[in-house]
C-alpha cells in the first residue's frame, strides 16, 4: 500500500477560493403568520434569497448578545416568493432554537438563514408522476412546500397521509382541508394518535400498514414517496412501504429528530 | 457583520473544547438516512474492497468476525449540528483490511446496501482513523444505525461514516459520492466547518 502518494488529498479539502453559501440577515415579518398549539410559521424576509425547491431547508442561526451562536434545520413551507420565506417551527420541550422561533421571534428581530440545503428530499413540478406523501407532526412542512407548488402548474396525482397528536395539533389546517377540495389531484388523510376530532371513523392509533393501503397508493402504481416527520415515525413507515412492496429506491426520507406523535 | 437576536441567550456553553464550531452536544443518537433502512442476513452480508486495477478483496461476515478487532471512543460530528462525546465502537481497523491490498489509489468510494455512497481521500481511511463497525456501546449495531456494519471514521463529519457498509471502491481519481453529489462538501472536517460545497 503506497500512502505517500495522497499529497493531492489537500486539493480536495482547504485550498478552494470559493465560500459555501453565507448566512443572510432574515427577519420576520407580518406577524406569527399562524400558530396552533404545538406550532408557529414564521414568514422571514431575507435579502438576496437565491430561491429554492420544494422539500429543501434552511439552517437557521441565533446570536445571543455574548456572541454564542445555535443553529438548527428547517424545512421551507412554501415555494420561493422573492425574499420571503416561510418556516413553521413545532415547539421542542427545552429546546433551545425552536422555543425561541416559536414563541419569542417578532416583527424586526434579527435571526441569520444559510441555504437552500438539500438536493434529494425534493420534488419539482416536472415531475408528473404519482406522489405520496406521509408526515408525521411537523414532518408536513416540506410537504406542504411540496404540495403549495404542484398547485396550478402540475396535474402529478398527490395523496397525503398527516398523522398528528390531535386535531388541534393539524399545521395548516384550513388551507389542507380548502386544497383537498379544491386542488383537482389532491387527496388528504388525516390519521389521530391521541384524540379524535367528532365524526371520525378511524380510531386513535399510530399509523399502519392498513392506513398506507386505504390512504396512499398500490406499490405498482410506482409513486414516489416522501416520508418525514420523527425518527421513529420515519423507520416505522419506510419499512411499512417497502413490505408492501414499495421499491426502496422510491421512498425519500427526512428525519427531523428523536421523538414524537 | 454583528448580528444578535434580540431575546436569544442559548442554553448551554461548550467552554471544553470539545466541540466543532457550529456544534451543539446531544445526548441522543438521531438518525439522518435518505431512504429506508435496509435489512441485510449475516449469511449474505459481504464486504468487498475493490483496487483501481478491478481486483477485488472479500470477505464473509464470518472472515471478517475472525480479524482482530478494536474498541475505540471517538467523539462523532453530524452535519445537522448534533455531536456525541465519548461514544464506545467495536469493529476492525481498515488498516487490518487493507493491508496486504496492492494499490496506487489515492481515493476511494464507499458503498452501502441500499445505494448510498460517500467519497474520501484513501488516507483518511489508513493510520488507525477509520474502522468497519459492528458495535456500538456494547451492543450489536441497531438496523437504523447501520447494521450489521458500518463505516467509522469520526474526524469527517459523519455522513461520511456510511451505514450499512459493503465494499470500498480505490480510486485514482476522486469521485464524489450520494450528499456531495448533492451540494455537501467533499472533504467535510468539522473542524474547519466544511459542510456544504465550498465551505
Ligand atoms: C433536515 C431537517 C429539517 C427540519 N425541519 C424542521 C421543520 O420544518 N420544523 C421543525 O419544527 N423542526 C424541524 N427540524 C428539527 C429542528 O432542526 C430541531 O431539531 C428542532 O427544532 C429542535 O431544536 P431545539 O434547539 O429547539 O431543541 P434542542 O435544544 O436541540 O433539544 C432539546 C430537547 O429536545 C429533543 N429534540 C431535539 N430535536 C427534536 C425534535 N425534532 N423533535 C422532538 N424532540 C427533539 C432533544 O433530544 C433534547 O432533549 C428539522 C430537522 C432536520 C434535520
Amino acid at each position: 500500500m503506497d500512502t505517500t502518494t495522497t499529497a493531492t488529498h489537500g486539493a480536495s479539502s482547504g485550498t478552494r477560493g470559493t465560500k459555501g453559501p453565507p448566512f443572510l440577515a432574515a427577519s420576520p415579518s407580518g406577524g406569527a403568520a399562524a400558530r396552533t398549539a404545538s406550532a408557529s410559521t414564521l414568514v422571514l424576509e431575507v435579502i438576496g434569497w437565491p430561491g429554492h425547491l420544494a422539500g429543501q431547508h434552511v439552517d437557521v442561526r441565533l446570536t445571543a448578545p455574548d456572541g454564542y451562536q445555535a443553529a438548527r434545520s428547517y424545512s421551507l413551507a412554501a415555494p420561493t416568493d422573492g425574499d420571503r420565506i416561510e418556516i413553521t417551527v413545532q415547539r421542542v420541550p427545552d429546546g433551545e432554537v425552536s422555543s425561541y422561533l416559536a414563541d419569542e421571534a417578532r416583527d424586526g428581530d434579527v435571526v441569520e438563514v444559510r441555504g437552500p440545503v438539500g438536493g434529494w428530499f425534493v420534488w419539482k413540478p416536472e415531475d408528473s408522476g404519482p406522489v405520496l406523501l406521509v408526515a408525521g407532526g411537523s414532518g408536513v412542512v416540506p410537504l406542504m412546500a411540496m404540495i403549495r407548488s404542484r398547485d396550478g402548474v402540475s396535474p402529478a396525482p398527490f395523496r397525503l397521509i398527516y398523522s398528528v397528536r390531535t386535531p388541534q395539533d393539524r399545521i395548516y389546517d384550513h388551507e389542507l382541508r380548502r386544497r383537498a377540495t379544491q386542488d383537482g389531484g389532491l387527496e388528504v388523510a388525516f390519521l389521530y394518535t391521541r384524540t379524535v376530532p367528532d365524526g371520525e371513523t378511524r380510531s386513535v392509533g399510530r399509523i399502519t400498514a392498513e392506513d398506507l393501503i386505504a390512504y396512499g397508493w398500490p406499490a405498482d402504481v410506482k409513486p414516489t414517496c416522501y416520508v418525514c416527520g420523527p425518527t421513529a415515525f420515519v423507520e416505522t413507515v419506510s419499512d411499512l412501504l417497502v413490505g408492501l412492496g414499495h421499491d426502496p429506491a422510491m421512498i425519500k426520507t427526512e428525519r427531523f429528530g428523536p421523538s414524537g406523535p | 457583520m454583528n448580528i444578535f437576536t434580540r431575546g436569544f441567550r442559548g442554553r448551554k456553553r461548550d467552554s471544553s473544547g470539545q466541540l466543532p464550531p457550529g456544534q451543539y452536544l446531544t445526548d441522543d443518537f438521531p438518525v439522518l438516512s435518505a431512504g429506508p433502512t435496509p435489512r441485510i442476513s449475516l449469511d449474505a452480508w459481504e464486504f468487498t474492497v475493490t483496487t483501481e486495477q478491478g481486483e477485488s478483496h472479500r470477505w464473509s461476515w464470518a472472515e471478517l468476525m475472525a480479524l482482530p478487532a478494536e474498541s475505540v471512543t471517538v467523539d462523532v460530528h453530524c452535519v445537522t449540528r448534533w455531536s456525541k462525546l465519548d461514544t464506545v465502537w467495536r469493529g476492525v481497523s481498515l488498516d487490518t483490511l487493507l493491508t496486504d491490498i496492492e494499490t496506487e489509489a489515492d481515493f476511494a468510494l464507499v458503498h452501502s446496501y441500499g445505494g448510498y455512497s460517500t467519497n474520501l481521500p484513501l488516507e483518511d481511511l489508513l493510520g488507525g482513523k477509520a474502522w468497519v463497525a459492528y458495535e456500538y456501546e456494547g451492543e450489536e449495531l441497531a438496523p437504523e444505525h447501520g447494521a450489521p456494519a458500518r463505516l467509522l471514521v469520526p474526524h469527517l463529519y459523519f455522513w461520511k461514516s456510511a451505514k450499512w457498509v459493503r465494499g470500498i471502491d480505490l480510486m485514482v481519481q476522486d469521485s464524489p459520492g450520494f450528499w456531495e453529489q448533492l451540494g455537501y462538501h467533499d472533504y467535510g472536517d468539522p473542524w474547519r466547518e466544511q459542510r456544504y460545497q465550498g465551505d
